[in-house]
């Protein structure tokens, strides 16, 4: 049974690297493939190389550097490995190194950064290196044993074959002297149509213990002698924690101990986290909110509105003349679409356990970027790199929300206040929901001018509003351009627009409200594939065409996207007429290196209740290494965007996020969950993402079958504030 | 002092009788598979059965709990055989982050348990759960999988 493991390595093998914080984790990658010093696992079994250990019992050992918070990579990474491996696959186990063995060992494993729908596709060139220079150094020492050349060996299913005599082996009988071969320098990879692994849907490694309740996720750590903590940070973030009665408290019933985190928090540290949440509840605590305790959702919306129209823009997309094409226009079509904040809301809330001592930090949590959080402990512990690392544990959800790493660094700032005690520290939903990274918030102006035709021949598309970069990565931005902000509308690159206008002008006013953005599924794809493609069905509308027909016209240089818009129009029937009071929708859009799009059919009751029956999806994402984790990437896509459309939204008040939790900020329930049906249809040649890109096409789908239905559109996100919901 | 009979052992626990069974459970009996996710009822992560009923046990102080039968996660394998719902959901590959999975399976087990072949509209007002990661098309198919057995 395959089964995922905690690791365990010999780090006395390691030879700690002189890696201090900055420049150890700013490294670049030099990736080798083993020998000739064998590096042994926690059991004795030989590594192969990094990425691969057999032990005696031909168990493989798969290494897998990205985090698994749901989205199935941990599943597909062994597949690439195993692949070139030529592995027993019923054989296979897992196992996340550690951040800090990456630092040790010259980050061995690459990047651990997992997010922006690259866990397997900037990954899957080396980890099948790895996979295949273990194979031949595997053949090469069943062929000295028998003192044969290894190109008349074959490998299959951790079996050696000496296809002349007939002689077999297997992995683990060889592994030994395997291990302490040289890595062959010339690795060849399989041409993907030999693949026999890769492709295939392969149930995922890491499910039996998690309908057991065996997984041990961050929250579920135990540590001998841990306590627990539980913490409020000013609710306006930008405030200070002023002052707290700790008296009010001190008494209560498994209190230890009541601790300042930096300047805007305070924890309560008991010895259970009901104990020490009770008493933080209880405790008397002044803020000063300062400044932002001002800022209010109608003065963002207010300050955005004024972007969209005036002040500086930075173009992210230009070609000929928008400004003076819409002039010298025949007709002109304007539309202002919002987008409003998010929260990530993962269902494990934010969590990390830290255990300090003067010479040692140590940090489990479930992290989306492992090496970002060793980053978070070593700042916070003041503690060199080889004295700290962080073991990664599975994640109750991440969706962009756990590659932030301010939980780590609270934790570790706690630790630290009561040495050689364990203290996990866990944030109450409200906690997590008022401390979000938000999705960020923007409005976008829309206008196109037709010629005498009905022939588009201008848009002007100005986005006004919040940049995640500048607040999160001000050293990606491009001459103070949040790039990342033209997700889906850049003239090239992996997130290209779909459409050909003669005269272009895709333009952002950054506005950047003290609300503090994140990476939210999907990220930037979320607003711009509504503002891009709802408004493409208004003007569809506007000259009087098909929705699908408009667009094809404008598609003709753009292939890829016009494959997967015309699948899912396809098997949708969208040259038949829906069933009776059902309304179609059409969608698509391309990000994170893949090319997706879908059609909706909806109902709606009393212009306000939607029943979304069925949406068909399609992607190519170039190669799909598992079709059956791809559909379900696909669906729980649309169920985490079609709740941000209908129930999400996060309201500023006072300066402070008004939704704490899910009463206030609902999540589709099953009984909205639509049939989806997926159309996985990879074409080759490239390697797109797969977690995030298809959550973009769900809204505006269902939001363009609402027009049909209804005449009415919809150009503000969420539909609660219309009082629209699920019927 | 409270005692509490999960899974059918009894448990003695250091606890205040308004303490919500769920931190009972998760902090006191050391049985983690049981998830914190809102403590207000409204997501299910937290679901046990109480005397057979599915139940959001952070919505339940320990001293309701007291003399009533608890089955956690953990509890419904029955001598090292997986219960079908469970089976089920490895056949359909269920899980994603699989957080919410061990409050779904159970609220999805005691829906079995009283309505053996639930039609959709049985189960979408009984299976009320929580799921970011949006499994909700593979509950629905391995249910009807378990009903149609």
């Amino acid at each position: 049974m395959n089964k995922h493991v905690l690791p365990q390595m010999n780090r006395r093998a390691f030879v700690i690297g002189t890696a201090a914080a900055g420049a150890g984790l700013a490294l670049g990658l030099d990736i080798p493939f083993g020998g000739p010093a064998v590096v042994r696992a926690a059991d004795g079994s030989p590594e192969i190389n990094a990425w691969v250990v057999v032990r005696p019992d031909d168990t493989v050992v798969i290494r897998v550097a990205r985090s698994e918070m749901g989205q199935g990579s941990l599943t597909g990474l062994a597949q690439l490995v195993a692949e070139e491996l030529e592995c027993d696959w019923t054989k296979v186990t897992t196992e996340f190194p550690s951040p800090g063995q990456n630092v040790a060992r010259k980050r061995v494993w690459g990047d651990y950064s997992t997010g922006g729908s690259r866990g397997i596709r900037t990954s899957q060139d080396y980890v099948r290196k790895g996979g295949a220079t273990a194979r031949m150094m595997l053949i090469q020492a069943a062929a000295n044993d028998w003192k044969v050349p290894a190109s008349e060996c074959t490998a299959a299913n951790s079996v050696i074959t000496h296809t002349p005599s007939g002689r077999t082996t297997t992995y683990g009988k060889v592994a030994e002297a395997a291990a302490k071969l040289t890595p062959p320098a010339d690795v060849k990879l399989k041409d993907p149509k030999d693949w026999r692994l890769v492709g295939k849907g392969v149930k995922r490694l890491d499910t039996p213990d998690k309908v057991t309740g065996t997984t041990v996720y961050g929250i579920d750590v135990k540590l001998p002698g841990m306590l627990n903590a539980a913490i409020k940070d000013c609710p306006v973030t930008g405030g200070k924690l002023k002052s707290y009665d700790e008296a009010k408290i001190a008494g209560m019933k498994g209190v230890k101990k009541i601790v300042k985190v930096g300047d805007s928090a305070v924890a309560v540290v008991a010895d259970t986290f009901w104990h020490a949440k009770s008493a933080l509840d209880a405790l008397p605590i002044v803020w000063d909110e300062g400044e932002n305790a001002k800022v209010s959702s109608a003065t963002i919306a207010k300050w955005l509105a004024e972007g969209l129209d005036s002040g500086p823009a930075y173009v992210g997309n230009s070609n000929g003349d928008a400004k003076a094409a819409l002039a010298g226009a025949a007709k002109t079509i304007e539309a202002v679409y919002n987008y409003p904040y998010q929260n990530h809301a993962t269902m494990e809330p934010m969590n990390a356990t830290a255990l300090y001592t003067a010479d040692k930090c140590e940090v489990w949590c479930g992290t989306q970027n492992g090496e970002a959080a060793l980053a978070a402990v070593l700042e916070a512990s003041e503690l060199p790199a080889d004295k700290c690392d962080v073991h990664k544990l599975m994640l109750g959800g991440g969706f962009g929300r756990r590659g932030q790493t301010d939980y780590v660094r609270q934790a570790v700032l706690i630790a630290k206040q009561m040495p050689g005690t364990p203290i996990k520290l866990l944030w109450t939903r409200e906690e997590d929901m008022t401390h979000g990274r938000y999705h960020p918030i923007t409005q976008c102006k829309l206008t196109a001018g037709f010629d005498a035709s009905n022939n588009l021949t201008s848009l002007h598309m100005r986005i006004s509003g919040q940049s995640i970069l500048a607040s999160l990565r001000p050293e990606a931005l491009v001459n103070g351009m949040d790039t990342a902000t033209f997700a889906g509308l850049n003239a090239k690159g992996d997130a290209p627009f779909g459409y050909s206008v003669p005269n272009l002008l895709i333009e952002h006013s950054m506005r950047n409200p003290h609300i503090i953005p994140g990476f939210w599924r999907g990220v930037n794809v979320n607003q711009n594939a509504i503002y891009i493609e709802c408004f493409m069905d208004e003007l569809a509308h506007a000259a009087n065409e098909d929705p699908l027909e408009f667009r094809r016209r404008l598609m003709k240089d753009h292939p890829k996207h016009l494959a997967v818009l015309e699948a899912v129009a396809e098997k949708i029937g969208w040259d038949k007429p829906a069933p009776q009071g059902v309304f179609r929708g059409l969608a698509h859009f391309a990000s994170y290196g893949s090319y997706v799009a879908a059609a909706a059919e909806i109902s709606v009751t009393d212009g306000t209740k939607i029943k979304v029956h069925r949406i068909v999806a399609a992607t190519d994402p170039g190669y799909a290494v598992n079709p059956a984790q791809i559909e379900r990437q696909i669906a729980g896509s649309f169920v985490y965007g079609l709740s941000g459309l209908f129930y999400g939204g996060c309201t500023v008040k006072d300066g402070a996020i008004v939704e704490t939790n899910f009463d206030t900020y609902d999540s589709m329930r099953i009984a909205a969950m639509p049939k989806v049906e997926s159309i996985v249809m990879p074409s080759g040649g490239f390697w797109g993402g797969v977690g995030e890109p298809t959550i973009g096409v769900a809204g505006p789908a269902v939001l363009n079958a609402y027009f049909a239905a209804t005449g009415k559109r919809i150009r503000s996100v969420p539909l609660r504030d219309q009082n629209i919901t699920f019927a | 002092m409270a005692n509490l009979t999960i899974n059918g052992k009894t448990f003695t626990l250091d606890v205040e009788p308004d303490t919500p069974l769920l931190w009972a459970i998760r902090e006191n009996a050391g049985l983690t598979g049981t998830k914190y996710g809102c403590g207000i009822a409204q997501c299910g992560a937290c679901t046990v059965h109480i005397d057979g009923v599915a139940t959001r046990s952070c919505g339940v102080s320990v001293s309701e709990a007291e003399g009533k039968r608890i089955t956690t996660i953990e509890g419904l394998a029955a001598g090292g055989t997986l219960h079908k719902v469970q089976e089920a959901w490895i056949a359909q590959d269920v899980p994603q982050c699989g957080y919410c999975q061990s409050g779904m399976i159970m609220a999805v087990a005691a829906l079995l348990n009283e309505k053996p072949k639930p039609t959709d509209a049985d189960i979408d007002e009984a299976i009320t759960n929580i799921c970011r990661c949006g499994t909700f098309q593979q509950v629905r198919e391995a249910i009807h999988t378990i009903a149609s057995a």
